[in-house]
């Protein structure tokens, strides 16, 4: 097919398709992987300081978040997103380095118009979608039940 | 004769690149071309607070090393023209503050190194200037910021997308002779192929390349042949087979006289997807590796064609396709007693 026929077609033949059936296999190892490390943080808050299961639990993944926070600053987490693609994205850490990131990226405008106003640019998506979808999903077990 | 054919002027004047001056960051530095640049930094904030003030200190380097080199004054320069990829082209028009001469900000994307060249050559050969300062800039973390998402955010890039550079070109064009003569100057029409995937640049700006590149074959009259390199700005991986492939439809053999800028800065291992991009991909290439080139004798006659994507993150999120324009300039070196 000629490219000055039909651009938009020809062109297709000369871009790189990503690995879609690699990618994916590297998220879910690698998602896994973070989940079953903090899995393992949770345990270790109940067997070495007695924590009651949920306490443990949301502790694990504020240390999760911690470490994916302290990743983003010393400019490692966007390697390893560029590694595991969705296993990085998609988990917690993912939604600690989105906040993390934009607040460093604009600490240059200040506090205030800088990193309080800009933080949620990238992460906030997560949070909208998810409520409302966390309100879709009450209102359909409110029906159901 | 001024404009031959539709797009390209050709210079009646003997007009000269009388000194060029480049700065550059780390990641650049470490490349195959380090030799080349004037200026090399190994920390990204270039000793300032901000990106956006290391992209400047850059610009203000490349011009300072320039005029030092060339022994050129202040009271030398007839006329500044600037550009780079920030909004309101900040760092052009915050240098141009410490510049005494008349300014004309120019924005072209990635063109920018060519558009101000031949823009400035053009002035000179109609008497409104007799010394042009011209300067470009990019820098890889104001453009993230500016184009995509912060720096430092988990984002998986495909291999398409390309890789900011970080630095600076400024050259000073004049009627004094020099070691390199610019003969003439295709300028480009905006081409929308109808892509609209920003991590693509180089299928977005391949046939405004190519458009380009034909148009001056067609408005001269010459071949790819005449020339030693015909240079690409940033087409990258992607976008420079594209054009090769568009120019051999068109009846126009460039396999072993076609390079790109963006494939030649850094080395396939830098981690640099598709290759290097950005205003100042083509201004440090050209000015401080391709012209020693020329300097050397290994080079006699090129054609440097600056490309440029002119999307913004607005035009991007309402699902617009991306235009692009890409602008040529003939350099010939000139021999000694010539």
């Amino acid at each position: 097919m000629s490219l000055k026929a039909n651009y938009l077609q020809a062109v297709k033949a000369f871009q790189p398709k990503p690995p879609y059936v690699f990618n994916s296999l590297k998220a879910f190892v690698v998602g896994g992987a973070l989940c079953a490390v903090a899995e393992l943080f949770a345990n270790s808050y109940i067997r070495f300081f007695s924590m009651p299961l949920l306490s443990a639990q949301q502790l694990a993944v504020m240390t999760m978040m911690f470490l994916a926070v302290v990743l983003t600053g010393v400019g490692k987490y966007d390697d390893f997103s560029q590694f595991a693609g969705a296993g990085a994205t998609m988990t917690l850490t993912g939604f600690a380095n989105a906040l993390a990131s934009a607040a460093l990226e604009h600490r240059s405008e200040g506090w205030t118009a800088g990193v309080a106003s800009q933080m949620f640019k990238a992460g906030g998506v997560a949070i909208v979608y998810g409520v409302v979808a966390a309100y879709l999903l009450g209102i359909l077990y409110y029906i159901t039940s | 004769m001024k404009l031959a054919g539709k797009q390209t002027w050709v210079f009646e004047h003997d007009i000269y690149i009388q000194e060029t001056g480049t700065a550059v960051g780390p990641l650049e530095a470490e490349g195959p071309l380090r030799e080349s640049f004037d200026i090399a930094h190994d920390d990204l904030y270039c000793g300032e607070r901000t990106w956006e003030l290391a992209e400047r200190r850059l610009m203000q380097e490349a011009i300072d090393v320039c005029l030092q080199k060339g022994s050129i004054s202040f009271d030398d320069i007839d006329l500044f023209l600037a550009g780079d990829l920030l909004n309101q082209n900040v760092t052009a028009n915050y240098v141009a503050r410490t510049i005494p001469a008349p300014f004309l900000c120019m924005f072209g994307a990635c063109s920018t190194s060519m558009q101000t060249a031949a823009v400035g050559a053009a002035l000179i050969d109609g008497g409104f200037a007799r010394t042009v300062l011209a300067a470009t800039s990019s820098h890889n973390a104001t453009a993230e910021r500016q184009f995509r998402y912060p720096t430092e955010l988990g984002v998986q890039k495909p291999k398409t997308a390309t890789f900011t550079v970080t630095g600076a070109g400024a050259v000073v064009i004049g009627r004094k002779r020099g070691r390199w003569r610019i003969a003439a100057a295709t300028i480009g029409k905006v081409i929308d192929a109808g892509t609209a995937n920003p991590f693509d640049m180089g299928s977005a700006m391949a046939p405004a390349a190519a458009s380009t590149i034909e148009q001056h074959f067609i408005d001269l009259g010459v071949s790819p042949a005449d020339y030693d390199l015909i240079v690409t700005g940033d087409l990258s991986r992607v976008g420079s087979v594209i054009v090769r492939q568009m120019l051999a439809e068109s009846g126009y053999d460039v396999t072993d006289n076609y390079n790109d800028c963006g494939l030649m800065i850094y080395r396939p291992d830098q981690n640099v997807f598709a290759g290097g991009s950005g205003c100042a991909c083509c201004a440090v290439v050209t000015y401080g590796h391709l012209l020693k080139e020329m300097e050397r004798g290994a080079l006699q006659k090129i054609f440097v064609v600056a490309t440029g994507a002119l999307l913004s993150p607005t035009m991007m999120q309402q699902k617009q396709s991306i235009p692009a324009i890409a602008h040529g300039v003939v350099i010939e070196a000139v021999k000694e007693g010539q």
